[in-house]
């Protein structure tokens, strides 16, 4: 994508917007605000701050699995001041191909679930060991399951051990068979999500090729 | 872990088997798919890869369901 500069009337910055992307008369008044001073800047940042707290504690809500209230009211407070950090540093990133409040939002969501996430399992070990898969093994078929599926576990549990580097089968048996989230094991990794995610992506697709190479 | 069956672990392990983007490109485009969805248009057409990904990320699947129900929310 190569943006376009186009000026805001009023606005103090110059506001990139790609090519064919047109502003909805809220999102040029925010941004407006957004890039201005004094008053009107503080006002934009009520405003923009107020729709991310919103996003937080609709994630939090959502996502809360056992956190008591003070601790979702805290860490829905917590996403909204960092994610208003995040939108600041990054608004000359919009390109006004999204409302600027659905663009916000995202920011929101991800700060509070990854809160949300990382409390959670604040205490727990990190299992990295396929004893789950050990029990899908071992229990017998129901009848409405396919036996060709639970061969091709079998096939699978095999594969790990013996096409996947030790990394990328800690990381697929934390993430895919015991459901470690992913920003909890990219913290205790010290990693990001998208490094995390790109070694999961390899050693699906190493174990996807083996098995289209033995069947 | 226990009320998942085989079928699941298999998806979870195998992952989807298009192409897809990763993770940081899902963030960046999230919010563009997300409008273009609650606009009807066609979001996979336009953002190519972002459906597989959401298949294979449960991270980046909560996100956009949450996005897109946030979204669909200011819209009603």
């Amino acid at each position: 994508m190569t943006p376009a500069t186009t000026t805001v009337e009023g606005v103090m910055r110059t506001t990139s917007v790609a090519p064919g992307a047109t502003l909805d008369p809220e999102s040029q008044e925010l941004l407006q605000g957004l890039k201005s001073s004094g008053r009107a800047y503080d006002d934009a940042c009520a405003r923009l701050h107020a729709l991310l707290l919103r996003a937080a504690r609709f994630e939090v809500s959502r996502r809360r699995r056992g956190l008591s209230g003070a601790e979702a009211d805290t860490i829905a407070l917590e996403a909204a001041d960092d994610a208003l950090l995040a939108v600041l540093r990054r608004l000359d990133d919009f390109r006004g191909l999204s409302k600027l409040a659905t663009w916000a939002y995202k920011f929101a969501l991800y700060e509070a679930a990854v809160k949300v996430r990382r409390q959670t399992w604040r205490d727990r070990e990190l299992p990295f060991e396929p004893e789950a898969l050990g029990r899908f093994q071992a229990i017998s078929p129901s009848p409405e399951e396919d036996v060709e599926v639970r061969e091709r576990l079998g096939k699978i549990a095999a594969a790990m051990d013996d096409v996947l580097t030790p990394h990328q089968r800690r990381v697929l048996v934390a993430l895919a068979v015991n459901g470690v989230p992913i920003d909890v094991l990219a913290e205790r990794l010290s990693t990001t999500r998208g490094a995390l995610y790109k070694t999961l992506h390899d050693a699906r697709a190493k174990l996807r090729a083996h098995l289209e190479e033995t069947s | 872990m226990e009320d998942a069956n085989t079928n699941e672990l298999l998806g979870r392990l195998l992952g989807p088997a298009g192409p897809e983007i990763g993770c940081d490109a899902c963030f960046e485009e999230l919010d563009r798919y997300v409008d273009l969805e609650v606009a009807g248009k066609d979001a996979d057409a336009a953002v190519p890869g972002l459906r597989a990904h959401l298949e294979g990320c449960p991270a980046c699947r909560e996100e956009h369901e949450s996005l897109l129900e946030l979204v669909k929310s200011d819209e009603s």
